[in-house]
């Protein structure tokens, strides 16, 4: 089949498929039940998806509910991303041993290839968007290429929209448009339920015949494209980005970055939780004799003080101030750094902030010319 | 000649819990005692060397007037001294005293208050003696001790960061217990512990005191909103780090 084509699969075909990945040597990763949320995590049969369950998100608020049917993908995103697979939160990049008057280096072996299964549009663009921050500039991340390089991705559409969910205004879904092998589209029948698939890639096509497949009917694809334009009309938030990258530039002294840095815990999860924030440190370590050392790379955040610690002290010393570089980061000098904003609006940040900041309402606050402190200086020089 | 770098250990007003993480570091503790010389170690062994001493771990804060001078002797043997735990760097629960008059607590606790010689105030070792680095928790984390102590062997920092609980809670992968409803400490606590109460599903204790930038107000207002009493939050901070700075409310 051609990329672009589509057909239609029983639902329980899907099984095939993580059978068809499992003996092409993947490590198959999906959606499933754990700790009262929808992680993401080793998954290698069907019955192992978050069946008839669904999630309530709302800023600072996560929660499991029931649903009414039996839907495998009718959920939104939730704590985890497929950052932590890509981009794992701790990496060992190399162990020394001492051996004479040398030492020797070993660089852990490659891992499994990495099949990603239920990812949504707005996590293709954040794939997308790691992708370019690790691979496309002068400088390559050897391990997080290799990672990519192998990775087959099942995408799924996104049937309903979640409380923080914004990815309509960041152009970011709900429709998976590209960066997949196979897309789905759960469609639930009165009398049986079944997958609309999409092939994105020719790797995606030699998967795709390996399960039984028929080309949808008329009626299956109206059905596919009705529940996306239902999910885009849903977005629990928006966020208007018109001239949001020139606006975040001009507003470094707006009182609303003070007011946010005092309900802001400075906790870091928002940059745990968001699936394009790369930031990381390097530990060595040393063992006791002095025989061995290693070298491990872990999740950092912009909202330590050690992050931006040079001699002296921090240079964004307040919380106000390292708020503001996340979020301006994010939305203004990330197009600068890297072309595209650094947000695609899978709201992660609103629900997993334990006091519930919203970026959206952040962003719309800066709009509203506060008494801007240093213009206010300005203003008052004679 | 043995060359090992000499190493002492001090119990002040404490549990000796800190003390028992050196000793419970069983697959380690015999490549500890052929890096250093453990030179002074009473809860281990009644032989103790005199010093001067290469590292010094201190244990437990000062809560009368003659561990107050004892301390000053330690730090004038030990070319680098370390605190332990959350007493040694915070005054540990017995500085719950610093909350309250002492006379009234000495007569509540003693049968006869007249025989009971000891201060107001439960303070860190940091405020007696200068420190060289503090290790926080209540207990402190062994694989933390055992960084700090190969650390000093090899005369570089330590790999102990400041940051809050919930970022190493996020990279063990948890999902947060706090936007599931359950009060919990970790954004305004120290790291440490690698997030262990959370994985639980339960609210962090605050075991390892106050992160680096500690915003009370703001997780106060919140745990209201969860449901949780302004005194109920109060209790919560009112343990084993009650008296650290960054805990105290504006």
């Amino acid at each position: 089949m051609p990329v672009g084509a589509k057909a239609m699969i029983v639902r329980e075909a899907l099984q095939g498929l993580f059978d068809a990945l499992v003996t092409e040597g993947y490590r198959t990763l999906g959606p499933t039940l754990r700790e009262g949320a929808i992680v993401y995590d080793d998954v290698r049969h069907v019955s192992e998806l978050p069946a008839g369950w669904t999630d309530s998100q709302e800023a600072g608020r996560y929660q499991l509910r029931r649903r009414e049917d039996a839907a495998w993908f009718g959920f939104n995103v939730g704590p985890h991303s497929w950052k932590r697979f890509l981009h794992p939160p701790l990496e060992l990049l190399w162990s020394a041993r001492r051996s004479g008057d040398s030492f020797e280096i070993t660089v852990p072996a490659a891992e499994a290839k990495l099949a990603l299964i239920g990812v949504r549009a707005c996590e293709l663009h954040a794939i997308a968007i790691q992708d370019r921050v690790f691979c496309a500039g002068r400088y390559r991340d050897d391990s997080y290429q290799a990672r990519r390089t192998d990775t087959f991705i099942v995408a799924v559409n996104c049937g309903q929209a979640g409380g923080t969910c914004f990815c309509v205004s960041m152009g970011s879904g709900p429709k998976a448009a590209a960066g997949f092998d196979l897309s789905l589209t759960e469609l639930l029948g009165a009398d049986r339920a079944t997958f609309l698939v999409e092939v994105g890639s020719e790797a995606g096509a030699r998967m795709l015949e390996r399960i039984a497949s028929r080309p949808p009917t008329e009626a299956e694809l109206a059905g596919a494209q009705a529940a996306l334009e239902r999910t885009a009309a849903r977005m629990g938030r928006k966020l208007d980005t018109t001239h949001l990258r020139e606006l975040l530039r001009e507003q470094a002294g707006h009182p609303r970055w003070d007011e946010a840095g005092e309900r802001c815990l400075s906790c870091g999860n928002c940059t745990m939780v968001c699936p394009t924030c790369f930031c990381t440190s390097v530990e060595d370590h040393s063992s006791l004799d002095g025989a061995a050392a290693g070298r491990v790379r872990l999740w950092d955040s912009c909202f330590t003080l050690d992050f931006s610690y040079v001699h002296g002290g921090s240079v964004r010393h307040s919380t106000g101030a390292r708020y503001r570089h996340w979020l301006a980061h994010k939305l203004s000098y990330w197009i600068d750094q890297f072309g595209t904003s650094g947000c695609v609006g899978c709201g992660r940040c609103i629900t997993w902030c334990p006091v519930g900041i919203d970026i959206t309402e952040e962003a719309a606050a800066l709009r509203t010319p506060g008494r801007a402190k240093r213009k206010e200086v300005t203003h008052e020089e004679p | 000649m043995d060359r090992r770098l000499r190493l002492a250990v001090w119990k002040f007003a404490s549990c000796d819990g800190c003390q028992l993480s050196l000793l419970d570091c069983e697959d380690e503790l015999l490549a500890v005692a052929e890096a250093l010389e453990i030179a002074s170690f009473p809860e281990a062994s009644s032989a103790v060397a005199p010093g001067p001493y290469d590292l010094s771990l201190v244990e437990g804060s000062i809560t009368t007037a003659h561990d107050a001078e004892r301390i000053r002797e330690v730090r004038r043997q030990s070319r680098h001294v370390v605190t332990l735990g959350a007493c040694a760097t915070a005054g540990g629960i017995q500085a719950l005293r610093n909350f309250a008059s002492i006379d009234e607590l000495v007569a509540a606790v003693y049968p006869s208050p007249g025989y009971i010689e000891t201060l107001a105030t439960s303070t860190p070792i940091g405020a007696h003696v200068p420190v060289d680095f503090e290790l926080r928790g209540c207990p402190i984390n062994k694989v933390q001790l055992l960084e700090v102590i190969s650390a000093f062997l090899a005369g570089r920092r330590p790999a102990v960061a400041a940051h809050s609980v919930c970022i190493e809670c996020k990279r063990r992968g948890t999902a947060c217990v706090m936007v599931q409803g359950v009060p919990c400490l970790g954004p305004v606590t120290h790291a440490g512990c690698a997030a262990l109460c959370p994985a639980y599903g339960r609210g962090c204790y605050g075991c390892y005191g106050p992160m680096e930038s500690a915003n009370v107000t703001a997780l106060a207002r919140r745990w209201q909103a969860l449901g949780a009493t302004p005194q109920r939050f109060e209790q919560a901070l009112r343990s084993f780090n009650a008296a650290a700075a960054g805990l105290q409310r504006k």
